[in-house]
């Protein structure tokens, strides 16, 4: 019996999140007295898994599994669960792993909860925090079946080490034609940009920006920074920027470390989307935008202004601590 | 083609969230309750496949009487027949078990649900539907073509998108970008009046048990004054940034 964590890879190495599910899955063997177990997909070798507590891991080598392929991961995982006699199952809570996460919940008769922000307060009855009303709110949810999956937030856990041998035994789990059912044609994916979900800082503009061709200034401070670009609804409504980019209650989430919105009045739609990242910054020329009350550091003032001259002390800043 | 949109019944994006009997429940005091977002852009897309490729569209909503307006709204905007699950939406798989039963004996092939709903925003529903039903299952669609047996779709990746064939019966988890938000339907008064006219068949539930529990519900701590910096002095904020946030 351990705890079986699923860990993302991309091209053979593993994601961010794979180190954060599997810290966290640590964290929950260590309360139930056992070992974390990995699966994952074509990784070409443990990486830091070990660090971060994984004492095993299962690897498919497969290589119609290249692509993400929710049906058939969800399939091998719960093979592995069963394999590893696993009670508890660890996903995150990514836009990839909450897809496969449901079909896993259905295979394994394994209560599901997502968006998970902390360790069980209790490991039995089985008791878990997770976020509801788009951040507005949490809810301490029990789950009763005698297998539990956990999708667990990103950046809520955050990364701890605790080193373990990791050893890699080849899975060879078996796929049916149901697996397979949905088959990918094309994958369009600017691969040289930081995505949203991953950042760990997010340039974010909205209409004050006044047009699309104001966002050059944007997109260079988000270049300083490393970091990605998002924007308000209206902004993507309005074609300024890609649906993609859209942040808030009906857009995406974000749970960066920082989150700087330029010209963004606030609204509670697009809070919802941020409050989960940690550090907020504002710059509004109006005193009175709401986002003022939910932002850590504030600047009031006209972006036309403010976002070149941050850039340029940006750079300096960079070049100084280089 | 039939299709199935399923419905979730929330609390409009502008509710203030609090709770009652020792936060324990929703209060659902002053709240207006509408169709899920996700599910709107759902709903306009299936109207999309009446009109022009003949489909029929069926609505469901698990829940309590209290769902018949958000329901009506969607008959309004030009559903040809609503369900009503007639027990109360309180965990993903109970509900996902009740929607299958409803998918099965419908006889559906194609079901759109929404990628989450904005209380729970558990995303659990329709991927266990699916998984219940032995529908091929496309999450985070936003885009959406069927022809014959077979649904092209377009789903939305971290950093991208991505296009996948798939054969029906189908269930998606669909999001803004199935149809241009301009596009969505606003209940005409003439849409209101045939609405009265059409059917509400509330079913019996078939019972599905549950799998999880809200025990007690918390709201994040109250968050500390901002800290303004003022637009000649941004040294300042870099150091704050920098020093006291370590957030550069
Ligand atoms: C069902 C529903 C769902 C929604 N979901 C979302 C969602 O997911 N995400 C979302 O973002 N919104 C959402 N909204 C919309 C939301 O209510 C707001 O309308 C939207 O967030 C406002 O975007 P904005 O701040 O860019 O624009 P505005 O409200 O127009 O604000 C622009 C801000 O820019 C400031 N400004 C103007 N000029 C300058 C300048 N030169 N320099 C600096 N600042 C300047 C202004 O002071 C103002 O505060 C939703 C609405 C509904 C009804």
């Amino acid at each position: 019996m351990s705890v079986l964590v699923y860990t993302e890879s991309e091209n053979g190495a593993f994601k961010k999140t794979a180190y954060e599910v599997a810290s966290y899955a640590k964290g929950i063997a260590d309360m139930l007295g056992t070992d974390v177990a990995a699966i994952s997909f074509n990784a070409t070798d443990a990486g830091e898994l070990g660090t971060y507590g994984v004492s095993k891991l299962h690897n498919v080598k497969e290589a119609k599994l290249d692509k993400f392929n929710a049906g058939a991961y969800a399939d091998a995982i719960a093979q592995a669960a069963k394999a590893e006699d696993a009670k508890v199952i660890v996903i995150s809570s990514s836009a990839d792993s909450k897809y496969l996460g449901s079909l896993l919940s259905v295979h394994l008769d394994a209560g599901y909860v997502s968006n998970v922000v902390a360790l069980p307060s209790s490991a039995d009855p089985f008791t878990v925090k997770r976020s509801v009303f788009t951040n507005k709110a949490f809810s301490n949810t029990q789950i009763s079946t005698d297998r539990k999956l956990v999708g667990l937030s990103k950046n809520a856990y955050g990364l701890k080490e605790n080193p373990t041998d990791c050893t890699v035994v080849d899975f060879a789990p078996s796929f049916n034609d149901d697996d397979f059912k949905v088959e990918v044609q094309s994958v369009d994916k600017a691969t040289d940009k930081v995505t949203i979900a991953d950042a760990e800082v997010v340039v974010s503009a909205g209409r004050g920006m006044k047009g699309p061709e104001n966002w050059a200034m944007i997109e260079e401070l988000a270049d300083v920074l490393g970091a990605a670009t998002a924007c308000s609804k209206p902004v993507s409504d309005m074609g300024w920027r890609p649906h993609g980019e859209h942040v808030g209650q009906t857009g995406k989430p974000v749970a960066s470390n920082l989150y700087i919105a330029i010209g963004i009045s606030g609204a509670i739609q697009h809070l919802a989307g941020i409050n989960s990242s940690k550090v907020k910054v504002v710059i509004n020329t109006d005193p009175e935008a709401p986002f003022f009350k939910a932002a850590d550091y504030g600047v009031v003032g006209d972006a036309f202004e403010v976002v070149p001259a941050l850039i340029e002390k940006l750079k300096a800043f960079k070049a100084a601590n280089a | 083609m039939k299709i199935l949109v399923c419905i979730s019944h929330v609390p409009d994006t502008t509710s203030k969230i609090n709770f009652t009997d020792d936060n324990t429940q929703f209060d659902t005091n002053g709240v207006q309750f509408v169709i899920n977002p996700n599910d709107e852009f759902g709903l306009t897309r299936a109207m999309w496949f009446k009109e022009k490729q003949n489909a029929s569209v069926d609505v469901v909503t698990v829940g309590g009487a209290e769902v018949e307006p958000t329901l009506r709204k969607a008959l309004a905007i030009g559903a040809d027949q609503a369900i009503r699950v007639d027990t109360p939406a309180v965990d993903g798989y109970a509900v996902a078990k009740e929607l299958a039963d409803v998918v099965k004996n419908g006889g559906y092939d194609l079901v759109i649900a929404g990628r989450e709903s904005i209380d729970y925003n558990g995303g659990m529903v329709p991927g266990m539907v699916a998984a219940m039903t032995g529908s091929s299952f496309v999450n985070t669609c936003i885009s959406l073509e069927i022809d014959g047996d077979t649904a092209t779709a377009t789903r939305e990746i971290d950093g991208g998108k991505e296009t996948v064939k798939a054969s029906l019966p189908l269930v998606i988890g669909g999001q803004k970008g199935l149809v241009e938000e301009s596009d969505l339907r606003i209940p005409n008064m003439r849409g209101i009046m045939m609405a009265r006219k059409k059917p509400l068949d509330v079913k019996a539930p078939v019972g599905a048990s549950t799998e999880t529990s809200t025990v007690s519900f918390e709201k994040p701590a109250p968050k500390g004054e901002v800290t303004l910096v003022d637009a000649d002095n941004l040294d300042k904020l870099i150091d704050l940034l920098h020093n006291e946030a370590k957030a550069i």
